[in-house]
Parts: structure tokens; sequence; C-alpha cells
């Protein structure tokens, strides 16, 4: 290789030219650079933050797989009855819908993250490897391309850039693009009509179209026509990347075990979300008859395995910068995602999703957690000063 | 019988080149050097010039606070070099070594016939002195302090760390003269063994409280004793030793004279034969290496590979260190370094697949593995960091530079090389060492 870093060397720009910028990031792309230490230890840990970075992208890939095949068999299903899922048509049609939202995703993303490595003159961080996956896998099939773009754009520069980039945001950045694209483009965002590829076709051709997800039957009628156990396997429309439990664990299994994503965050949030769950059980018994009722009398488990909580929970919650980052705030800050997604998503009205808010709601209060619980620790040194 | 206290956070970096129990004597150095930049907190001033003749114990430098306070030379020869940097500042003083030692002579005495104050004057008049530390600060100890105890530390966890069983060996008479004249310092003496090493001269010693620790590194560090037998508070101080010092005190009341030598491991993948040798401080490193330095493209470390000091064949062992240490050096580019499985890659996260391999010994290079980001990660020095104590949240305070935000969260309790291992873990690639170093001295230079 070693001809390849000749070149890189021969045509780097002028450190003056924005291309500086793009060139470094390629170059270390292309190779870990041969620094050496020159302050403090010596020798250091392989693991860097585009390993990092990779390593969820790893974690992401059942789930991104599994969201092509899937979006090719939701569309074609309604074509004939009979389809299988594990096909190539399937495939093709889910790849040629979903690879450009990541093409697009990308590009924006990145080259707003260029122009501002250049002009604060620092390398490109790689915290949007994960958001530019995260973004496209956390949107409907159906959004256009461009409100695609325009979201990423407004999330790396309103929820990143301006607090100083990678490791300085309050906010996730991936979910600020989806809130984006929701309060600007709700039509695009919610409803029966988005979740499945070419469902304004597909109404059109088929006869009782029904494109709703099973949250949204839930939230209309208190029940739904999808199977829990359909739902864990991810055979039911939804978001291009939430529908697979089974994918997204996967992914956490992986992601607890290489050390990268937080096991605290995952199991507290489940916690949470299943004490929701259980509150609405106890409570159900006593309300007057209706939908609301009959959809706060479903099992806790069953809102682990619709809608997007597993996604959310895996992926969303556990963000490292967002999160809280104290291991004890860990803790609470999962537990109280976990109560408020389902409190959310079974009273909100306009949505029959409470995840992205749920995290949210929560990423801003993760510095008060943070807070309380490092304060803990001074009033602790404080009181031994005295005795 | 010690009460025996278990570390549970840290590892032990497993290293090629670790050294045999053999002892060698090196030869006399035909040059010493002193770093002034050692001595924290000390403001060292010169008290020779060039062409001078010293004795050893005679005083190389002296405190800008207190002249009584000096660094003594550790040899006798002639100055023949003080070099200066920009606006005058001390880098080094090299002396010429005689062939055979001559010694200052400040007189036998029996430390259990002397007071506190009798026992001082003579450590600071002869300057073996200058081997006290202290806590808070991790600086040059102040002998007008009171201090709540003296930590003797007899167990170095970290990588390639020379064993505390050959350092001592056949010094048993001195250490326990040391230890005798230590406990009459303060009202507490501690004395820190690694579980499971038994040595006749801890079991001889009266009156010091022995504690043992097991568990894998930084559980010889002096901080962690600190933290669990007796944690430091604002206002008090500690003064702390390691157990060879503890043998140049004794030497100094056995033979009235300042003898510094001590046992040092020599390791890594840069020398034929890995082993403990004696040495002087400041000892040219090429004396101390003989011919069995491999070459060029292995970096020579003062000190141990996680907080020692980067140096050149000529320069010489810094004054607090007890180990050099190589390592191969690793400025080559590594393509796709961070996308490929990485089997042979160490890291302490499994996100590379070297986790297939536990217990291998790596062959470790000083690459930095990646560039320097913001923070990303967070909980990941809990696992290396056995403190009660928020590393990051420290670490902020540092960098915006509050310091009643730094007493609250404890930096009177830590030293630089507490966050070594959080620097070689860190995936953010921050230079975490220079940053505790840089904050210690700035509120050291606000208190005082």
């Amino acid at each position: 290789m070693k001809f390849l870093h000749n070149f890189l060397d021969k045509v780097r720009p002028a450190e003056s030219s924005p291309l500086y910028t793009l060139h470094n990031a390629i170059e270390t792309f292309l190779f870990v650079p041969g620094h050496t230490t020159h302050s403090g230890a010596h020798v250091r840990d392989a693991i860097d933050l585009k390993r990092t970075m990779f390593t969820v992208i790893i974690a992401l890939l059942p789930a991104l797989v599994f969201g092509m095949f899937n979006a090719g068999y939701q569309h074609y299903k309604w074509l004939s009855p009979e389809v299988a899922f594990w096909t190539m048509d399937n495939l093709v049609y889910g790849a040629l819908r979903i690879l450009p939202m990541i093409t697009v995703t990308y590009v924006a993303g990145l080259s707003i993250e260029i122009y501002f490595a250049f002009i604060n003159k620092h390398a490109v961080n790689e915290g949007f490897l994960v958001s530019g996956m995260l973004i496209p896998l956390i949107m409907p099939i159906d959004i256009p391309l461009w409100m695609v773009a325009v979201s990423t754009a407004f999330a790396v520069l309103f929820g990143k850039e301006v607090f100083g980039g990678t490791g300085m945001n309050i906010l996730n950045p991936a979910l600020t693009a989806r809130a984006f694209a929701f309060f600007a483009y709700p039509t695009y965002m919610s409803g029966d009509k988005v979740w499945i590829g070419d469902s304004a076709e597909l109404a059109q051709k088929v006869d009782g179209f029904s494109g709703a997800t099973a949250l949204g039957q839930y939230a209309t009628s208190g029940t739904t026509t999808y199977s829990a156990w359909d739902a864990f396997l991810g055979f039911i429309p939804g978001s291009i990347g939430e529908t697979s439990t089974l994918a997204i664990l996967i992914g956490a299994a992986y992601l607890i075990y290489s050390g990268v994503g937080s096991w605290k965050i995952m199991v507290s949030g489940t916690l949470g979300a299943l004490t929701m769950a259980f509150i609405f059980n106890a409570v159900a018994g006593s309300m007057d008859p209706g939908p609301m009722r009959e959809y706060m009398s479903i099992p806790p488990h069953f809102h682990l395995v619709f809608g997007s909580a597993a996604f959310a929970l895996v992926f969303m919650a556990t963000d490292p910068v967002s999160a809280a980052h104290t291991e004890t705030g860990k803790w609470i800050y999962g537990f109280m995602i976990g109560l408020m997604g389902i409190l959310i998503r079974v009273f909100n009205p306009a949505y029959p999703e409470g995840w992205m808010l749920a995290i949210l709601l929560m990423n801003t209060f993760a510095p008060l957690i943070d807070y309380y619980v490092v304060d803990s620790n001074i009033q602790k040194r404080l009181k031994r000063a005295k005795i | 019988m010690a009460t025996v206290h278990r570390v549970r956070k840290g590892f032990d970096l497993k290293l090629v080149g670790s050294p045999s129990e053999e002892l060698s004597h090196s030869a006399m150095p035909q040059r010493v050097t002193l770093y002034p930049d050692d001595f924290k907190g000390f403001f060292p001033k010169l008290s020779v010039k060039e062409g001078d003749r010293v004795l050893a114990g005679d005083p190389l430098f002296y405190s800008k606070k207190d002249a009584a306070l000096v660094v003594p030379s550790p040899v006798s020869g002639t100055v023949s070099k003080v070099a200066r940097g920009e606006k005058r500042v001390l880098h080094f003083v090299e002396i010429e070594a005689d062939a055979a030692i001559s010694y200052k002579n400040f007189g036998t005495s029996d430390p259990s016939a002397l007071d506190r104050a009798g026992i001082l004057e003579k450590l600071v008049q002869s300057g073996v002195w200058s081997l006290f530390q202290m806590r808070p600060y991790g600086i040059m100890a102040q002998p007008s302090d009171q201090p709540k105890a003296v930590f003797v530390n007899a167990m170095d966890t970290a990588p390639h760390a020379p064993l505390v069983q050959v350092q001592l060996k056949g010094r048993e008479q001195a250490f326990a003269t040391g230890m005798e004249a230590i406990k009459k310092l303060s009202d507490r003496t501690v004395l820190s063994v690694r579980d499971g090493v038994s040595m006749p001269a801890f079991d001889a010693l009266q009156g010091v409280e022995i504690h043992a620790f097991s568990g894998p590194h930084p559980s010889g560090n002096t901080s962690v004793h600190i933290q669990t037998i007796s944690p430091l508070n604002k206002g008090e101080v500690i003064w702390t030793l390691t157990a060879q010092d503890v043998c140049s005190i004794g030497s100094l009341f056995l033979t009235g004279e300042c003898r510094l030598d001590r046992v040092i491991s020599v390791s890594g993948e840069g020398v034929n034969t890995p082993k403990h040798v004696s040495v002087l401080p400041g000892a040219a490193v090429s004396s101390i290496l003989a011919n069995d330095f491999k070459g060029e493209s292995f970096r020579i470390i003062s000190g141990n590979v996680l907080t020692g000091k980067h140096i050149g064949l000529n320069d010489g062992l810094h004054f607090y260190h007890h180990q050099v240490a190589t390592l191969p050096e690793g400025d080559q580019p590594d393509f796709l370094g961070w996308l490929l499985p990485g089997f042979g890659k160490f890291s302490l996260s499994r996100t590379f697949f070297s986790w297939l391999t536990p217990n291998k010994t790596f062959a470790l290079n000083t690459n930095m593995h990646g560039e320097q980001r913001n923070f990303v990660m967070t909980g990941q020095y809990d696992r290396v960091f056995p403190f009660d104590i928020y590393p990051v949240q420290l670490l902020k305070a540092m960098w915006a530079g509050d310091i009643d935000k730094m007493e609250q969260l404890g930096i009177y309790e830590i030293v630089e090389e507490d966050f070594a291992l959080c620097e070689v873990i860190c995936t953010s690639k921050q230079p975490l060492q220079e940053l505790v170093r840089e904050a210690l001295d700035t509120v050291y230079t606000e208190m005082n």
C-alpha cells in the first residue's frame, strides 16, 4: 500500500484550502496515521473514534439488511399475497429505495461537517458516520429524498455544529433530523400512506389497501391485525430499520459485547417501558370500555416489539454524547426514557409513537441528572473533610 | 498479619520483554545528569558552577523557597556542564563521575536515639530529604509540614516494574533503620505491600501498619493506598516514599553517607536480556543498557511505559524513576487499520478481534492508533480508575481551570500517574497526564 500512501502525499493540497480537510479525511480513512506518542503514556489502545463508530455501523447492519428485504416485502405483498420474504426482488426493491437515502444523508451531512471542520481548523469528526446511517433507518420509506437532505442539514447545523461539533451536542443528531422532518413535513412522516413503498400507487391499484402501522391501528381501534411474533421478527410496516426486534437485538448484543453501547441504558430503558405498561394494565380495568382501554390492557412485552421501542432503546438512547455521562445517571436516564416512551406512545393523539420525543426530552434532562449524581460525590467529600 | 485490600478496577498490560529476577551491577557511569524539572514544587537554583568538584552528597541545587532544601549529587566528580535554555531556564546539570565514589560524611547516628527534629535536620542537611514527596500535588515534600501519615510504597504494579524482593535483597538492615527514622516523622506510618509477597524485612517491623493490596495495576499506586487507608482531605498532607528510598534513608544513618543507588528494571523488546540492574539516579542510560540495546528503531523510556519520559541513549535516568523501558517505535501508517478485524491489536474494548486471545502478551509500539478527538465515549475510564472520583468531570474542571470544582471533585487525591491507564484506553486520545500535571501545578501555585 506504499504507492497509495505516496500518491496521497503527492496530491496533498495547501493547508489554506478546504480540499486539505477533505484530503486529510480521506487519508486518515485509508491509513491510521503513523503518529507516535509524545506526551503521557507511551502505548495506546488500538481503539479510536473511527473504530468505535464503525462498530456501531456493524451493529446496524442486520437492521439495515432486514429493512431492505422488508421494504420490498411490504410493497410486493399488496400486489401478490403469496410473496415470500427473503427474495432477490424484495432486496433489490429495498436497496433501490434505501441506498439513495443513505447516499443523500451522507453527502448532505458530510459536506457540512467538512466545511465546519475547515473553518474551525480541525479534522473531520467521525460522529456523522453513525448519524448518517441512523437517519435513513428512522425515516419512512416513502419520504422524498430532498426532505431527507434538508432534515439532515438541519440536524448537523443546529443539532451539532452550533454547539461545537461531535461530542458537544445536547440533542441526539439523528433524532433531531427526524424531529425536524416530523414537524416540517408531518404528512410525509405520519399517517397511513408513508410506511409502505409507493403507497399512493398501491392505493390506486389495490382495493382495500391499508398502510397503517401496528401502532396506528392500536391508536385508532385499540387492537392490531399484526401478531406480536411477526412484529418481533419484523414482517410489519414501519420506519426502515425499526421493524425487526430480532435484527436489532443482534446489533444490541454486538454493541454490548464490544463495550461500545451502554447495556445499562438498554436494560433500564426496557424496565422503564415495562413498568409504564404494567401501570397501564393495572389502571385499564377501571376505565370505560373503548379503544383506549383495549390499548392500555395489551401485555407489556407487546410494547417492546411494536413500533420503534427496540431501535430507540438500543441505538438512539445509547448515544454517549447526549445520554447521561455518569453510570448511575445512565440508569435513571434510561428508565425515564422507557417510562416516557410508552406514556407518549399511548396518550399522544397526534402521532402513535413516543420514543423520538421521549429521548429528546431526556437528552435535555441528562445534564441535570449528571449534576445531581456528581453532586452527591462532592457532598460525600465535603462531609468527610469535616470529620 | 497485614490487612488485605482488593482492587478490582484496572488492568495489567501484558508486554513482551519482562525482566528476569537476575540482578546485575551496572558499571560506574562516566556521566551523571540531573534534571531540575524532576523536582516539582522545588524551584531549583544552582549551588554549583561548571568546573566545581563535588562529593556524593554535596548539594547541586537548592530551593528558591527555602535555601536549606537541597538536591544532592549522587556521585563524586566534576560539574562538566550546566545546560540552560530560553530565558536561562535550567535544563540539566552534568557531572563527570570519578571512577570510585567519595562520599561526604554527615556522621552516623541511631535514629531511635534522635527526636523528630534531629531526624529531619539530618535528612535535610544530607539532601536525602529530596526523596520525600508529598500529597496533595505529588511534589517534593516540605519539612515544615506536619503530615498526618507517611506512606511507604513497597509494590510497583506498572508494566515490567522492578520486584521489591530483588530491590531489598541484602539491604534489610538499611531498610529497618530507615523505617525506624520514618516512624518518628508522623503519628502514622503505613507500608503497602503486594498481597502474597512476604519478606523478613517486613515481618520484623514494629509500629508500622502493613497493608497488602491485590489486583491489577494501578493497585500499586500510592494514591490508591491513601484513598483506601486514609483519604486525603483539603488541608491535610501525607508524605510518600518508595521502599528503596527507605534503604537510602537507612544508609544515611548507618554510614553517614548519601547513598542513592537503587535497583531498577531494564525491560522491553529493545533489550536482549531484560533484568534488574543496580544503578545511580542520573546515570547515563548508555551505561545502564551497556551493549544490550538493540538500536535506533526502539524508544528508550526513563520510567515505565505508562508514565515515563522519552529519553536518548546519552541522557540520564530521571531522579524518581525505577525503570528503563524500551518500546519499538510505531511510526508507520497502518492501511485501513481501524477497519480490519485486527486479530493482533491490543484493545481493552472488544471492538478488535484480539479478544479471541485474551492471554496474549503484546508487542506494542508507540503508535497513537488514531487522532485526538473531543470526548464522545462515557464510562470508559471507570474500568481502570479505582477511585471514588468522577474522572471526566474532574478533567473538564481542569480544562476550564475551575479550581473550586477541581477541589470538590477530588484533585487532592490524585496525581498524574493515576490517569495513565485512562490515557492508554482513551478513545478520543486526549493527553490526560499532561493536563493533570498542569492543573496540579496551577492549584499549587494558587494555594501557596
